[in-house]
């Protein structure tokens, strides 16, 4: 435990020096600042997968450090998303509306405003009135503070109630996947208030800044999302360094021992766990301004089981491996689903990759958790010349597929 | 890091060069899923896209220039509408765009289209409350499919107490909303009607369809009205024979189930339920069996048409006209030549184009028959579309009129436009 | 009386003016009668809609001539045509796709052949046959065709009319065949209690079916009960049957409603809308006033209720009623619910009853949801058993379970597409379908499941990988439509206990398969010697190894067993759903739920988790019956609640096989 934060994690320089380069490159190739080379709607794929690579961030430190695979987590990214969503659909009719009012002959009472914003957004699924969830929708700060707090307490009592019943493994993999679940179902239903299958849409248009073209805030999401990436990072590096950071680890490698030593296994877990929703939150909210429309689909389970395939791809237990595996599954998801990738003909039969892709990534997922538990992130230990010590067959604890940082220095 | 550089490169010199492409072609953009759930119904219509794409230019294209079809895959998801929505306008510059399937979709890409300028032209029916300057509707308004079943509920087969199913979405939520409202102007009570919703693929229907044969207790004739979508359909009508529900007992009219649909189904004991579309590929015209006869010789002797892929060949054929007429691609001429444009209809009469970007549409309700085709009984003469529905009351006042008034939500009370823009 | 013979002679004159004209359309063919009759009524005919078509067919079945059932019962069956060309009714037989032959109504002699297009189908729509059905029913009622007379038992029940008592009476004096001798006692009873005109004779009736389950039997009494709200001024008037007496302001009449109908009967005048108050006052703009309150100032409910106040004083708007007015209109009115029925015998003894049946009705409704939540049970526990066997018994989380259900059903779709007997192919495809999954989970078990022992979680998402990629190669084979597995003709239908209580055969033989798998596992647990060694391995696999027995293959082999138990599970959700490549997908939480539930490592638990969710499900929505979505998710948060005071399950091991 010597040395200053940054040269005990050599990662954190290296990864804010190329993050701050590539927002630089796409500045400057950008179509408002710069040559236009770069199109705004691939510009909003690169800030969208920022988020990405932040609640990877997230899902790491959870999953790869303190070893619970939770299957809940793009659950909190999704709530983000819809606690930003409400306030920008409620500021951008109510501007709207009051605009149209205005010509009206008599001023309208409060009321009447709000009645009129309730019928443009619940209109088009079949109701007019507002549910009490949208209470604090017109306030930003209200609604950025629950973007915050609404992730973090439902982690909290979630987390609370799980880990004080003793659920570990996969019976908590299972039962924050049903969690997730029961979150879709519930806004799938249009009784729930946001919506319904429908979601909440149009949300790149940021009222009051109608006049601002969205090549321009496209740039600037993508700024908003390259700080909180770097942000994210710098913070999750610093938790898992020092003594917090091997407490967690202890508990990933075998919570029994660690309980036995005295520490509240069950309050570090719960702190690691409402953290990531937490940043998992802000992740959702900064996302889904770009991507422009949020349903209850993006919550479904499938969605954070990808989330942990990118980290597994990726490598589980060092910060920059959740990151890669986010950027690289998911980017190059977007090439091959996209038709960008030229099909490939067999003469008996033509590998289409928009069918087969999916088929790829489940098999490739299979051959990494086989062959290469350290995901890509283990090839920066080629690089390096680490190797995980030689216990001469023994075992260095139950889970193999973690890199375990401390142990390796001997 | 480095990975995602390259990458990152690697995809903006793609667009970079795609952007240079030659400019003696006109783009057009067919913007369907070809993955994830959505693909099923939506892939037909990028083939139906391509084949009219393709006999356009047999025929020496428009404004004598060869059209190129971009094809693009959103897969089924949302978000990734709007993302290629906006990919085929500002990268691969397409002068208009065919696509969209499900009300989300369409809500999704709408921003975009209206913030860029673009063009669409959406082919399904839909729940209407909406009409946008930059989209044209070529599916049905609830007044072009749902209201007239009803009217046939309740004057034909003398239906008194109705069972509103549907899958949980916005399409069935405003449909069974105006026709509730509907209903009761028509002197239904309200506990005569029942409304249930389904999630989507739902397949345990054993006590709904109990609780339906139940309502039959109070000595009412019940008939269904069913918004159920997709694949769930199979468990419903597999249900509905179980129960021996028959369609003389309790008759279902069905309005996303099509000739596409049934053919995943046994349709052997669905004999005489019902259908209401604006197109059945049972209806008698020689331009029907040309496109029947095209459809099958370029996918298939074993493939059916449907309504959405009608909704294509009129939105197309009008577009085309339209060019021609304004002489350009420019979304805004375009615009205007489209309003008054006519076209034949594969069903033996006229669609027009009216100031509201709706069509005028007949209306066809068919019978199932054994092999999975629909036997019309009921045509109806073209009814135009209705954007804003007169049977709410906050829509009933409103209006659109692209043409003289140049608004698509026109409050004729207030008489003021309430905005230029779409409701998303 | 000569107004009536001079009507009588025009018709008759119409008559023969109508056949004359088409004598000389038709050249030297002399027109038959029917053929005439229908003529008539062409018009009618061709657009044959159910408002509008009863003379016509009235005049059919009128007419007394011989032809008229065939015709009518033609039409029905969609087999009248129509010649375009003079607009004659013919029936007709298919000679190709585009040609028919059409035949003569009067005779049946053919006529000739035509092209499809020369030729209208009439297609009346089901409203109308229906009516062409109950005007069949005096034809068929008396057809020596037991079959036929069944048919017209069918019409009546469907459309009942006033004529059909003294038809159905005149029949049941000949009828022989017990079975439709029964139906039509019933139905004389049920339309005497509708159409009889002896009030004694209808309470016999009504009370005849005191306790019935019938659907029909409530059908024919609840219309008697029907009610119509009323209000009058000053005391209840006596010349009425009553129902009940509602006070304004209680839970079947709030005040609001109770006014609204006072100002529809005109006994009150109406309150105004907010919207016509706003309306009103924006007429009334004088000068950036309106009723002496500045029009900047009208942005709240007071301002507004103060300016239209002043406007109303000065006589420009009407008043609206306030509070006071609202209130002394309600006191001085009675408000209740009439029978349309006049008489009072009859509304008590269908009263009665009707209280009789709804408690029978209710407790056959209880045991039809018993029924249900037994079925999902059953397809619940079908679906997880594969589970219980590899996560329970092995401790191997397989997420491409589902995928190894959606493979069964796949499996029991090609064998249909090869052998077309729907009874064979189903005894074909449950074996088939059992080896397929079998040897992918044997499969699966060499290839991936064993090197990952000891870390669950890495299992849990190794198999996801197969799940995702075996959903996709599904679609990229089968495609994306869902595909048709049809269930034998014996499996059609549904075992009706009565009117209340179904269940469908599919859903019995479900539940029979489950039991029937449920002992297939006790005793290959219990009773061979593969148990023995599953469960020597289960409990500890080196002591089990140094007694000879190979950990290797008896894991293949559990695994091997689990696989196909959910390929037999999804030949049977199939036969009872779909066939889609989600179909696994849509149960494996659910599965998951079932054996964590229950409690991990026992079957009994997995089969009471199973119960649990089953019935939790069903009950919910019973609750709630208009929203399917919500069950499930209700269901979802009970389950997470439950887990958390029994994190083990219902059914926790205890001691050493415990583990931790």
């Amino acid at each position: 435990m010597t040395g200053t934060f940054l040269t005990r994690n050599p990662s954190v320089p290296i990864f804010l020096a190329c993050l701050a380069l590539f927002t630089l490159a796409v500045t400057m190739t950008s179509e408002a600042a710069g040559t236009g080379a770069l199109s705004t709607s691939f510009l909003k794929t690169l800030g969208k997968t920022l988020c990405l690579c932040l609640v990877a961030l997230a899902m790491d430190l959870v999953w790869g450090y303190t070893g619970i695979l939770s299957l809940g987590h793009m659950a909190f990214f999704g709530i983000g998303g819809y606690m930003i969503g409400m306030w920008l659909m409620y500021a951008r009719t109510e501007d709207i509306v009051t605009a149209s009012m205005a010509n009206s002959a008599i001023p309208p009472t409060e009321q009447e405003v709000v009645d009129a914003i309730g019928t443009q957004i619940f209109g088009v699924v079949g109701s007019a009135e507002f549910p009490p969830i949208w209470a604090f929708a017109d306030s930003l700060w209200i609604q950025l503070a629950l973007v915050v707090l609404v992730p973090g307490l439902l982690a909290l009592v979630f987390g609370w109630l799980a880990f004080r019943s003793r659920v570990t493994g996969v019976y908590l993999s299972i039962l924050t996947q049903a969690m997730t679940l029961a979150l879709a179902l519930y806004l799938f239903q249009n009784d729930s208030g946001l919506r319904g299958n429908n979601g909440l849409s149009g949300l790149q248009n940021i009222p009051g800044l109608t006049a601002v073209p969205q090549s321009q805030l496209s740039l600037w999401f993508f700024w908003a999302s390259a700080v909180a990436l770097g942000a994210g990072y710098l913070l999750c590096a610093w938790v898992v360094s020092g003594k917090f950071g091997s407490v967690i680890r202890g508990i990933r490698d075998d919570e029994a021992r660690v309980r036995f030593l005295g520490y509240s296994v069950e309050g570090y877990k719960l702190f690691v766990f409402t953290l990531t929703a937490v940043i998992a939150g802000i992740a959702g909210a900064l996302y889904y301004p770009q991507a422009g429309i949020i349903n209850p689909a993006e919550i479904a389970p499938i969605a954070s089981i990808y989330l942990a395939v990118w980290v597994a791809i990726g490598g589980r237990g060092r910060l920059y491996g959740a990151v890669i595996g986010a950027a690289f599954v998911s980017l190059l998801s977007t090439m091959f689903t996209g038709g960008q990738v030229p099909s490939v003909p067999l003469g008996f039969y033509t590998i289409n990759w928009v069918d087969w892709w999916q088929v790829l990534l489940g098999l490739s997922f299979v051959l990494v958790t086989l062959f290469a538990p350290k995901g890509i992130g283990g090839l920066f230990d080629l690089i390096s010349g680490r190797r995980a010590p030689d216990r001469h067959g023994a075992d260095l604890g139950p889970d193999k597929g973690s890199f375990r940082e401390q142990e390796a220095e001997q | 890091m480095k990975l995602r550089m390259t990458s990152a490169l690697v995809g903006a010199l793609a667009f970079a060069t795609s952007a240079m492409a030659q400019d003696d072609t006109i783009k057009i953009g067919v913007l369907h899923s070809l993955s994830g759930t959505m693909a099923i119904s939506e892939t037909t219509l990028k083939d139906t896209m391509l084949m009219l794409i393709d006999e356009q230019n047999a025929k020496g294209g428009v404004l004598g220039k060869q059209l190129e079809a971009v094809v693009v895959d959103p897969a089924s998801d949302w978000p990734l509408f709007a993302e290629k929505a906006r990919e085929l306008i500002t990268v691969e510059g397409v002068d208009v765009m065919f696509g969209c399937w499900t009300s989300v979709s369409r809500k999704s890409v709408l921003p975009v289209i209206e913030e860029l300028n673009g063009l669409l032209f959406y082919p399904v029916q839909y729940e209407g409350e909406e009409s946008s300057k930059n989209v044209f509707y070529t599916g049905a308004a609830p007044n072009q499919q749902a209201i007239p079943a009803t009217d046939y509920f309740l004057e034909e087969l003398g239906v008194e107490k109705f069972a509103l199913l549907g899958t949980d979405y916005v399409y069935p939520r405003t449909t069974n909303n105006i026709l509730e409202s509907y209903l009761k102007d028509k002197g239904i009570a309200e506990e005569d009607i029942f409304v249930n919703y389904t999630p989507f693929g739902h397949s345990d229907w054993s006590k709904i369809v109990s609780d339906v044969v139940a309502l039959g207790a109070d000595g009412k004739k019940v008939g269904v009205i069913s918004t159920i979508n997709g694949d769930a359909n199979i468990g419903f009508y597999k249900e509905l024979a179980a129960q021996g529900v028959s369609a003389d007992d309790i008759p279902v009219v069905a309005f996303s189930v099509g000739e596409e649909e049934l053919s995943g189904l046994d349709t052997s004991n669905l004999v005489g339920h019902l259908a209401a579309w604006n197109y059945f590929q049972s209806a008698e015209s020689e331009l029907n069996d040309e496109f029947i006869s095209a459809w099958k010789a370029r996918m298939g002797e074993d493939r059916v048409t449907n309504d959405p892929m009608e909704a294509h060949f009129i939105g197309f054929n009008m577009w085309v006209n339209a060019v021609e007429e304004a002489g350009t691609t420019d979304v805004d001429a375009v615009s205007a030549a489209m309003i008054g444009q006519e076209y034949p209809n594969l069903t033996g009469s006229t669609a027009t184009m009216l100031p509201n970007h709706h069509l005028t549409k007949p209306v066809l309700i068919g019978e199932i028959l054994e092999d999975g085709q629909f036997d019309i009984i009921s045509e109806t003469d073209p009814v135009p579309g209705d954007a804003w529905t007169d049977f709410l009351p906050e829509s009933a006042v409103l209006k659109s009129d692209w043409a003289d008034l140049g608004c698509g939500m026109y409050n004729t009370e207030t008489e003021t436009c309430v905005q230029m823009k779409s409701n998303y | 009386m000569i107004r009536y013979l001079l009507a009588a002679f025009a018709a008759l004159m119409l008559c023969a003016g109508v056949s004359a004209a088409q004598e000389s359309q038709d050249g030297s063919a002399q027109v038959s009668p029917i053929q005439a009759l229908l003529q008539e009524h062409a018009a009618l005919i061709e657009k044959a809609s159910r408002r509008t078509i009863e003379p016509a067919i009235a005049a059919l079945r009128d007419s007394g001539l011989p032809e008229a059932r065939a015709v009518l019962e033609n039409w029905q069956a969609k087999e009248l045509w129509q010649r375009k060309e003079d607009g004659l009714f013919f029936f007709a037989e298919e000679i190709d796709r585009s040609t028919y032959r059409l035949i003569e109504i009067d005779g049946g002699a053919p006529v000739g052949e035509y092209a499809k297009s020369d030729i209208d189908q009439l297609k009346p729509n089901s409203g109308v046959r229906g009516l062409i059905a109950a005007a069949l029913v005096q034809f068929q009622l008396m057809d020596p065709n037991p079959a036929k007379r069944a048919e017209a038992l069918d019409a009546i029940q469907r459309d009942p009319e006033p004529d059909h008592l003294p038809a159905l009476l005149g029949a049941l004096e000949t009828e022989t065949d017990p079975g439709i001798r029964a139906r039509e006692e019933r139905l004389v009873r049920l339309l005497t209690i509708t159409y009889g005109d002896d009030e004694a004779a209808r309470v016999e009736a009504i009370n005849s079916f005191a306790g019935d389950l019938g659907v029909d039997a409530r059908a024919a009494l609840n219309p008697l009960l029907a009610t119509r709200r009323e209000a009058v001024a000053g005391d209840l008037p006596t010349d009425l049957n009553i129902a009940r007496e509602l006070k304004p302001g209680s839970e079947e009449l709030s005040e609001a409603a109770a006014y609204s109908l006072l100002v529809d009967n005109d006994l009150a005048p109406a309150r105004i809308s907010a919207a016509d108050r706003r309306a009103a006052l924006e007429t009334n703009i004088e000068g950036g006033r309106v009723g002496g309150v500045p029009v900047g100032q009208l942005d709240t409910e007071e301002a507004r209720d103060r300016a239209y106040a002043a406007l109303a004083q000065a006589g420009i708007v009407p008043p609206t009623a306030t509070a006071a007015d609202l209130a002394a209109a309600l006191d001085a009115h009675v408000f209740f619910d009439r029978y349309l029925e006049p008489s009072t015998a009859i509304t008590d003894a269908a009263e009665a009853a009707l209280a009789r049946m709804n408690l029978r009705v209710g407790l056959n409704q209880a045991l039809d949801l018993t029924l249900d939540a037994l079925s999902l049970a059953s397809i619940y526990f079908l679906a997880a058993i594969g589970l219980a066997i590899t996560f329970g018994v092995m401790g191997v989380i397989n997420m491409a379970h589902g995928e190894f259900i959606m493979m069964g059903a796949y499996t029991g779709y090609v064998v249909q597409q090869i052998v077309p007997n729907y009874t064979v192919s189903i005894l074909v495809a449950l074996p088939l379908a059992f080896a397929v999954t079998f040897a992918a989970g044997v499969a699966m078990e060499r290839l991936v499941i064993r090197w990952l022992y000891n870390r669950p979680l890495e299992t849990l998402l190794a198999t996801f990988g197969i799940s995702i990629a075996l959903q996709q190669l599904a679609k990229n084979i089968f495609g994306t439509q869902a595909r048709p597995l049809t269930s034998p003709g014996w499996l059609d239908g549904a075992l009706v206990l009565n009117d209340v209580v179904s269940i469908s055969y599919i859903r019995i033989a479900i539940f029979v398969l489950a039991l029937l798998f449920l002992g297939v596992f006790l005793f290959i647990m219990r009773r061979t010697r593969l148990g023995l060694e599953v469960r020597a391995v289960t409990q500890n696999p080196r002591m089990a190894a140094s007694m000879g027995i190979n950990p290797d293959r008896i894991n293949m082999l559990t695994f091997g067993l689990g696989s196909g138990i959910a390929g037999i599970a999804g030949v049977a959700i199939g036969l009872y759903a779909k066939v889609t490549s989600e179909l696994g997908s849509d149960y494996i939480v659910q599965s998951f739920m079932t054996v964590v539930v229950g409690g991990v490592g026992n079957i009994w638990g997995t089969l009471l988790g199973a119960t649990m969710i089953g019935f939790l499900q069903k009950g919910i929505e019973w609750l709630n019956p208009s929203n399917t979505l919500a069950a499930q998710t209700y269901m979802i948060i009970f389950i997470i609640i439950f887990i958390q005071f029994r994190p083990r399950g219902i059914i926790a091991l205890k001691g050493r096989a415990a583990g931790d």
